[in-house]
């Protein structure tokens, strides 16, 4: 389209300003957008190919960071690491211990960018629950252990030795475990023994429960007799699912936490739970007094452990080795259990717990014996289309839909 | 004051711009990178990773495609949570109107002959900005435990009966809400009215109208553009609000937002498309009832 422009030489004027500043604007957003385009499709390109792990440079580099949760290694009255101290001091590695993992899911969230193209995550070994890792070993997020740099490895206890996600213990070694169970308050409610007992009517709107679906659905599962370590079907799985939904339609589970349970049993919105062992000897010894107490359920508990492993991308993996050999020096392994009373899986620590304190050790939440143990199933692994399948079904209760 | 910002009611008058000038759009450069970044392209982002279809083999992997599906499947699945979002929000923004304006009033117009008690108010007004909102809300958690004060005074005075319970109901979701935007529904409106000229109010009272037609035709107009950005400041960061309608605040499994949906699909459920989607659908929600909000209320120039 022409059309002649007019005379007067001050319009034709704006007009061709009007013209110009059209054009350079448009050109503008459309290199923006052309930009943006790119780079996010940059952003959002998945990394399909084989990773490799990352050179190792523990010789020249004697550093290294280790992620973990929190209140989960001894610490003294001045915010030091006693054992973490002495591993410096003997191997001369400096060690930055980050308090950066507080859920398995939201940890997983942050790094998973890094790691799917391979990169340094920060991080050259962290401690992650069994079930994490197994999606990180499938993934192929991990190193290989070196197990000649981990002799003290043989001091495993047997029943951890050959966890289906990780057969041989090849890519994850336990740093601590704990059970699921449950805990009640004793001065407000009468003895808790089973689940059975939490769909009690007095206990009608009090009970708390785990948002963590391998806990609270397993405890479930064990009470109706399914054994949870071995290859339970769907359906079993969605008995229990039912019994966890009707539950909460009915308002007699007050709510589904995290971390957060241990709130509503001291304020007292809810005076039994579905909990983790270490917290109630926590709770207690703030409180004073046993006021909580926890049990095994008679179904049975769920027990888990958290493993160190090596991310992909750390380059300082001999490092985290020499570090994880460290802490399965029996001596170093009851120093940290009595502190953060959570289960060693060194043997050994039992013997030296006696030599430091002869009543910790006999607490079997800390060093349970074979007969707690037998009580105690490990989740098993769930093939990728389960873990989605049952999650979402969880979820959904999760979210009141 | 910043939050004067949109409650300007008088539009400067334009100075007749000089077109072409290279240092203003040196200036203008940064602003216009800034919002490139970390706007456009993350929000190409979003829009990509929403149409994605799930990895076949690799669970919690996607590839990009077009799966326009997505949109409606999270939209039968969570529109519970959506309408439930917008209520709670609507509720919230109401509430914090009714606390907020007479609260506004009374500092930006009762307390105007003593500017000193003016400006101690409006500390308090924003003190509560000096605490971290988790931890203040979290607090409100306590306060409303079964076995806290306000549960046990009410059930004392038998206006709740003996097994009733707060925490994990719509209204401590909604409490929550209204409370923590008190302040951005305030002070919006503080700024109207502090310029409210009150010789208008005497007018209308000389004019014979009733204290009452005075305020409805005088003074609320005029506090319009205040009450315009109070109610837009609170409404859209509440219906996205995940923190007090979540499990681990004030919320049950009763109360879920929208936000704790997407949380929930991103973080557990690794499903990434659906919470993009839904952040999608959250966004272009709020838009469409902020236009129709502004266009019904006449008061376009103000944005």
């Amino acid at each position: 389209m022409h059309r002649p422009l007019p005379e007067d030489p001050m319009i034709r004027s704006l007009i061709a300003q009007a013209k110009r500043a059209q054009i350079s604007r448009r050109a503008m957003l459309a290199g923006t957008g052309a930009g943006a385009t790119a780079l996010a499709l940059a952003a959002c390109s998945t990394g399909s190919d084989e990773l490799s792990p990352a050179e190792d440079q523990s010789e020249s580099d004697k550093t290294l960071n280790w992620a973990n949760w929190p209140f989960y290694i001894d610490e003294d009255d001045d915010g030091n690491y006693p054992t973490l101290e002495r591993f410096q001091e003997e191997s001369g590695i400096e060690v930055n211990y980050l308090i950066d993992v507080d859920d398995n899911n939201s940890y997983f969230a942050k790094v998973r960018d890094q790691l799917a193209l391979g990169q340094d995550i920060g991080a050259d070994t962290v401690c992650l629950t069994d079930w994490m890792v197994n999606r990180w070993i499938q993934l192929g997020y991990t190193q290989e252990l070196n197990k000649d740099n981990i002799p003290n490895a043989s001091n495993l206890v047997a029943s951890l030795q050959d966890p289906a996600f990780d057969p041989g213990r090849v890519h994850s070694l336990p740093w601590q475990g704990g059970f699921a169970g449950i805990a009640y308050n004793v001065e407000e409610t009468g003895e808790v023994r089973s689940v059975s007992d939490l769909w009690r009517p007095d206990l009608s709107g009090r009970v708390g429960v785990l948002s963590e679906m391998r806990d609270t659905i397993g405890v479930i599962m064990l009470e109706n007799g399914v054994d949870i370590s071995s290859d339970f079907s769907a359906d079993e799985f969605n008995a229990a699912l039912d019994i966890f939904r009707e539950q909460v339609e009915s308002g007699q589970i007050r709510n589904v936490r995290g971390n957060a349970y241990t709130e509503d049993l001291v304020n007292g919105d809810t005076l039994a739970a579905i909990c983790w062992s270490g917290d109630i000897t926590l709770l207690n010894f703030e409180a004073g007094y046993e006021k909580w107490k926890f049990v095994l359920p008679e179904g049975g508990a769920t027990l888990w452990n958290d493993n160190f492993l090596i991310p992909i991308g750390s380059p300082r993996k001999t490092n985290a080795e020499t570090l994880i050999n460290y802490y399965y020096e029996p001596e170093v392994a009851a120093e940290v259990a009595a502190w953060v009373n959570y289960i060693t899986p060194v043997e050994g620590a039992y013997e030296a717990a006696i030599a430091i304190d002869p009543v910790l050790a006999e607490n079997q939440l800390i060093f349970p014996n074979a007969d707690t143990l037998a009580q105690a199933k490990i989740f098993r692994g769930l093939t990728a289309q389960e873990e989605n399948e049952f999650q979402s079904a969880f979820q959904s209760i999760l979210l009141g839909s | 004051m910043a939050f004067g910002a949109f409650a300007t009611s008088t539009a400067v008058a334009e100075p007749a711009a000089r077109r072409k000038s290279p240092i203003a759009l040196l200036l203008l450069l940064p602003g216009l990178l800034y919002l490139g970044l970390f706007f456009l392209v993350p929000l190409f982002s979003l829009v990509i990773t929403s149409l994605q279809q799930p990895d076949p083999v690799v669970f919690g992997q996607f590839e990009n495609a077009f799966r326009w599906e997505n949109y409606v499947t999270v939209l039968q699945q969570y529109w519970p949570q959506t309408v439930r979002a917008f209520g709670y929000a609507a509720l919230a923004t109401l509430f914090a109107l009714l606390i907020g304006f007479p609260l506004a009033y009374f500092i930006g117009i009762t307390l105007r002959r003593w500017p000193l008690l003016q400006a101690l108010a409006l500390v308090l007004v924003i003190a509560p900005f000096f605490i971290s909102f988790l931890l203040r809300t979290i607090a409100w958690k306590q306060l409303f435990s079964d076995e806290g004060p306000i549960v046990g005074f009410l059930q004392a005075l038998a206006i709740l009966p003996g097994d009733a319970a707060i925490t994990g109901s719509a209204f401590a979701v909604v409490f929550g809400l209204t409370y923590n935007f008190i302040p951005f529904m305030t002070l919006p409106i503080y700024t109207s009215l502090e310029r409210l000229d009150l010789r208008y109010v005497e007018a209308g009272g000389d004019l014979y109208a009733s204290p009452r037609s005075t305020f409805f035709r005088v003074t609320l107009p005029l506090a319009a553009p205040g009450i315009m950005s109070g109610t837009l400041l609170t409404f859209i960061p509440a219906a996205g609000d995940y923190v007090n309608a979540s499990r681990e605040f004030l919320g049950s499994t009763d109360t879920a937002m929208i936000g704790n949906v997407i949380e929930a699909n991103f973080l557990v459920l690794q499903n990434f498309p659906a919470a993009a989607a839904l952040s999608l659908v959250l966004m272009a929600a709020i838009l469409i009832l902020v236009s129709a909000y502004v266009k019904r209320s006449g008061t376009e120039d103000l944005l």
